[in-house]
């Protein structure tokens, strides 16, 4: 069996958010609702000296979306078998079967799964399944201006990109679920940890 | 359909889930009208229609996306019933590096969140209320063309044709919508009084000619690769969009070698994606750090003195211009030898906050890596002295050599010297009969007092026994455009202005929405969009490319297209063969403009069935482009330049013969703004603000699209610094005001500014509440209407403010 993953160098990254919104529109979301989000990470001071100001601070852009873990924790705990794993890999939710119980979405440690107050059901990244089954890739991929993001086979993906890692902030410990992004660091987060500036936008 | 049955329905898709059998049965149950009403509904409330129509037949279409920002981008349809459903990019072709993708950005790809906006203009409206009060009713598409006709007759009666006005305006460049139709309808009326400068380039595009003789500065975006140093200069093209992929050619530079520093008082998403470096720098100081790195240029010879002497006029007491041996010169200007004040680092550190070691480490920098760009932005022209930095920025390559150069960059507007550009085709030209023209920065004077305006405020086309216009604007038109307004300075004095009906008598707009612009006006025409209408646009700047913009779906409530709706007030003024070329409609004209395009250039376009069903073509870059000045540099004598001496003029005559050497100086000088931590304001109002391009909003466009809003919502953007001194927090609304006006609005904390300045994005939509504060972040509450000296450009980046937590 294959497992499909994402790559975004960051480096690349300039936070445009044509990935998500190239999501948004082709999934149909209402605002609310984002499969693919771009988290803005950032920190560090100001040093005034006289009349000047020098920064020390940085901040990366962190497109990130379901991850379409090997072990995926949202899977077993869908009272209602909805959530299956393809031959790709791709986590999918079957929203027919689907009766909104929240626990898939409790069970993720990064957001993907969110809720449809109005449909009453959970929906989330499909990896774009009908689109990749054709022949395609997936929105966010073709979308990207800066040609920051790849996807693929996840071990294809590992061997292009040395270094490429999941362990970028803010992203949540991955325990033993095995998700299937992964990401060059930006540099400017070697040595620095950030915190969220852009909350209200994720 | 009534609202009434429309709350019923979606009450029922909500109780239910909706198999697209019986949602398919109920829309073919009512008719087409209604159907397309529900859909549209839907795709805004209740239902993700990829899923609710996902096994339905899909056709894609071809469209593009013509806003005003830098760039032109293919965009793809996906319809289906009538519906656009989905909004894809340039896919269905190879992303080649000579000839990238031109993929989409937010804002196209939000665009059938604007085709079904619920606040989108459905019927013809008259103002029941005050100007500016919104208070409209809806009246026929009969009654509404022949009150703009019936005016437009009136006027011209009264006063002549130099009192209608049509203002610059850019929400829509299709060519079959945008304000050029009624351009084209008032000139073949007798003509208007005309505009010259935009609210993007005034001063680069008056100041570039005076140092170069030319606008065509740059050169292809390909000869980035072979630069080994990029400087930024308030140049932000991941957010702003100078051309489309723009960014992606800065991200090659770099792979190819380049380092890249970003100077910005932001740190912008080009200095997180692109840059190598940031350096904040106080608004408005550009001028003064580029003259402290021409001293470490200059002391520290680093200076090219035989490249520069050769080509340039003014650098030193020994070339200065004929008649001005005496005057000044740059480098007098630089070592303080005129005015006693050397441009040190020091110097500039007081102005700038950069620290005076970074500067000369800029300048030692920019003078020793070979080939280097300086790259001017726009935002930092767009200020009380634009034109200075302009000259400035001109002025340090060719200290260094980096013009006419693989891998340099003269700076400047910049547009490229290699024709970027597609052949085409449109309307036929009209001339405009009406000789005058005034800045388009100018034209609430010349409502309030265009009889007193002469040459000294920017008119132009003025006869030699004619010292004023002959007439105040009376009629103004306004067509696909928010800068009536909401994009103009100083709000609260043009609202005054507008208001008052003795002085533009009839007011008339057409848009998509009722924005502060439309508010404004007598008559309020609803137009389509340019995807239910007939089309194309081009590249401007960057990528030679021609879009097709074909009709996607049929215009909804019954909007009409900018041309469709200047073709009805043209029967009513006996025009109508003249401005329809006998009866053409959209589609007419797009087949025309496509065979013409086809049958003149096949090499270019090829086969006219191809071209149509792929809905683009792109001019593939060619390796080793023209350099701008290349032939100048070989042979500077059988090459002259278009400047009077032929040389570059670091020193104008020209400027001189202007004889206000303390804001025009002959040569670049740092000029202290009147709205400055230095001036007197700065007491009440300490902090300086600026409005930039947001990814939200091209200018206002789509300001009113909750996509939109969600991705980027509209904030006041404020260091950390300066918010802990004022007790404000992340989300905490916040009191922005000086004494033009105010506005309340949610803070954005962060590191990601400098200390000392506010950011405000520009183009939000001017709200105000009872007592006229706005509640939307209009930057135009807090800007001036006051022009530049030179080029009479707008100044809407000179703002001070104070802030405080409401």
């Amino acid at each position: 069996m294959a497992q499909y993953g994402f790559y975004v160098d960051l480096n690349a990254c300039i936070g445009c958010k044509a990935c998500q919104m190239a999501c948004k529109d082709r999934a149909g979301n209402e605002p609310g609702i984002n499969w693919r989000r771009v988290i803005e990470v950032g920190g560090g001071e100001w040093r005034q000296s006289g009349t000047s100001w020098t920064p020390d601070i940085f901040a990366y852009f962190l497109p990130t979306a379901c991850h379409h873990c090997s072990n995926p924790p949202c899977l077993p705990v869908c009272p209602t078998a909805a959530i299956s794993k393809d031959d790709n890999g791709i986590v999918k939710i079957n929203v027919e079967q689907c009766i909104g119980c929240h626990y898939c979405e409790w069970a993720c440690l990064w957001g993907a799964p969110q809720f449809y107050e109005d449909r009453g059901i959970v929906d989330k990244c499909d990896f774009c399944k009908d689109i990749v089954d054709a022949g395609g890739s997936p929105a966010c991929v073709e979308a990207c201006p800066m040609r920051a993001m790849e996807w693929g086979d996840i071990e294809e993906l590992r061997a292009s990109h040395p270094g490429a890692t999941f362990a970028v902030v803010p992203l949540a410990d991955p325990q033993d679920f095995g998700p299937n992004s992964t990401y060059t660091a930006h540099v400017a987060s070697t040595d620095r940890v950030g915190e969220i500036l852009n909350q209200e936008e994720i | 359909m009534s609202k009434h049955d429309d709350t019923n329905l979606l009450d029922r898709l909500n109780a239910a889930t909706l198999s697209r059998r019986s949602f398919l049965k109920w829309s073919a149950a009512a008719g087409a009208t209604a159907a397309l009403t529900t859909k549209v509904d839907l795709i805004n409330g209740i239902y993700p229609l990829e899923k609710a129509l996902a096994a339905g037949d899909v056709q894609i279409m071809p469209t593009g996306c013509a806003h005003n920002c830098g760039g032109r981008c293919v965009l793809k349809a996906h319809v289906q019933d009538g519906v656009i459903v989905r909004i894809t990019s340039d896919t269905d072709r190879p992303d080649d590096p000579l000839d990238p993708q031109l993929r989409a950005c937010v804002r196209g790809r939000s665009y059938r969140r604007r085709v079904y906006a619920p606040d989108r203009l459905k019927s013809p409206l008259r103002r029941t209320g005050p100007r500016g009060s919104g208070q409209y009713e809806e009246i026929s598409w009969e009654e509404a063309v022949t009150a703009v006709a019936d005016n437009l007759m009136r006027i011209k009666e009264t006063y002549g044709n130099s009192a209608i006005y049509s203002h610059y305006a850019t929400g829509a460049g299709s060519l079959t919508n945008g304000s050029g139709n009624v351009a084209r309808l008032l000139d073949l009326y007798g003509g208007r009084l005309g505009y010259y400068n935009n609210y993007s380039w005034a001063a680069i595009q008056a100041a570039t000619p005076t140092v170069y003789g030319t606008q065509n500065t740059g050169q292809s975006r390909l000869d980035w690769l072979n630069s080994k140093l990029i400087l930024m200069w308030g140049w932000n093209p991941a957010e702003m969009i100078d051309g489309t992929n723009t960014m992606y050619f800065v991200k090659r530079a770099r792979a190819a070698g380049a380092k890249t520093i970003i100077i910005d008082p932001r740190h912008t998403m080009s200095a997180v994606g692109l840059a190598d470096e940031w350096i904040p720098i106080r608004p408005g100081t550009d001028t003064a750090m580029m003259a402290a790195m021409a001293y470490v240029i200059i002391t520290e010879q680093l200076a090219d003195e035989e490249f520069v002497n050769k080509y340039a006029l003014g650098y030193d007491a020994d070339h200065m211009p004929e008649g001005y041996e005496n005057a000044e010169s740059f480098k007098a200007y630089i070592l303080g030898e005129s005015d006693g004040v050397p441009k040190t680092p020091a110097w500039a550190e007081e102005y700038t906050g950069v620290p005076a070691d970074t500067i000369a480490r800029i300048g030692r920098e920019y003078g020793t890596t070979k080939p280097a760009m300086l790259y001017q932005g726009y935002g930092i022209q767009r200020r009380a002295y634009g034109e200075q930095v302009v000259r400035m920025g001109c002025t340090l390559p060719v200290l260094t050599g980096n013009v006419g150069v693989s891998g340099g960059w003269a700076s400047g507007i910049a547009f490229a010297v290699s024709s970027e550009s597609t052949p085409g085709a449109g309307f036929p030209s009209v001339a405009n009969p009406v000789p005058y023209s005034v800045p388009c920065f100018s034209y609430t004077d010349a409502i309030l007092r265009g009889k007193e305006m002469g040459r000294e405020d920017g008119i132009i086309g003025l006869a030699d026994d004619e010292q004023t216009l002959p007439n105040s604007i009376k009629f103004l038109y306004n067509c696909a455009g928010n800068c009536l307004t909401n994009q103009h300075g100083n709000i609260n004095r043009t609202h005054e202005i507008l208001a008052d009906e003795t002085l533009a008598e009839f007011i008339v707009t057409h848009d998509h929405f009722l924005t502060p612009s439309a508010k404004m006006s007598d008559i309020v025409l609803p137009a389509c969009t340019w995807m239910e209408t007939w089309g194309m646009a081009a590249n401007w700047k960057y990528g030679p490319s021609r879009i097709l913009m074909p009709q996607v779906i049929e215009p909804l409530y019954g909007t009409k297209s900018d041309y469709a709706i200047a073709a009805m007030i043209a029967e009513r003024l006996g025009i109508y063969d003249e401005y329809t070329g006998g009866g053409k409609t959209e589609e007419d004209w797009y087949n025309e403009w496509v065979d013409k395009m086809v049958a003149d250039n096949p090499t270019v376009y090829g086969d006219r069935d191809s071209f149509v069903e792929r809905g683009s073509m792109t001019i593939p870059y060619q390796e080793n482009p023209p350099i701008a000045f290349a032939d100048f540099i070989s042979d500077p004598e059988a090459n002259p330049l278009g400047t009077p001496s032929g040389k570059i003029e670091i020193f104008s005559a020209a400027l001189a013969a202007r004889n206000n050497p303390e804001e025009i100086p002959a040569i670049p000088k740092f000029i202290i703004e009147w709205d400055s931590p230095w001036a007197p304001v700065a007491e009440k109002y300490p902090l300086q603000a600026i409005g930039t391009h947001y990814m939200h909003r091209i200018h206002s466009t789509l300001d009113n699209i909750d996509w939109m809003d969600e991705a980027f919502p509209q904030r006041a953007f404020i260091n950390v610094n300066d918010a802990k001194e004022r007790g404000i927090a992340e989300g905490d609304l916040i009191r922005v005001w000086n004494d033009r006006g105010e506005m309340k609005i949610p803070a954005r904390v962060t590191p990601r500014i400098m200390p000392g300045v506010v950011n405000i994005p520009q183009g939000g939509w001017y709200s105000p509440d009872a007592e006229g504060v706005d509640q939307r972040g209009c930057t135009n509450v807090l800007t001036s209407e006051k022009p530049t000296p030179y080029a009479y450009g707008n100044t809407q980046q000179t703002i001070m403010v104070q802030v405080e937590k409401v």
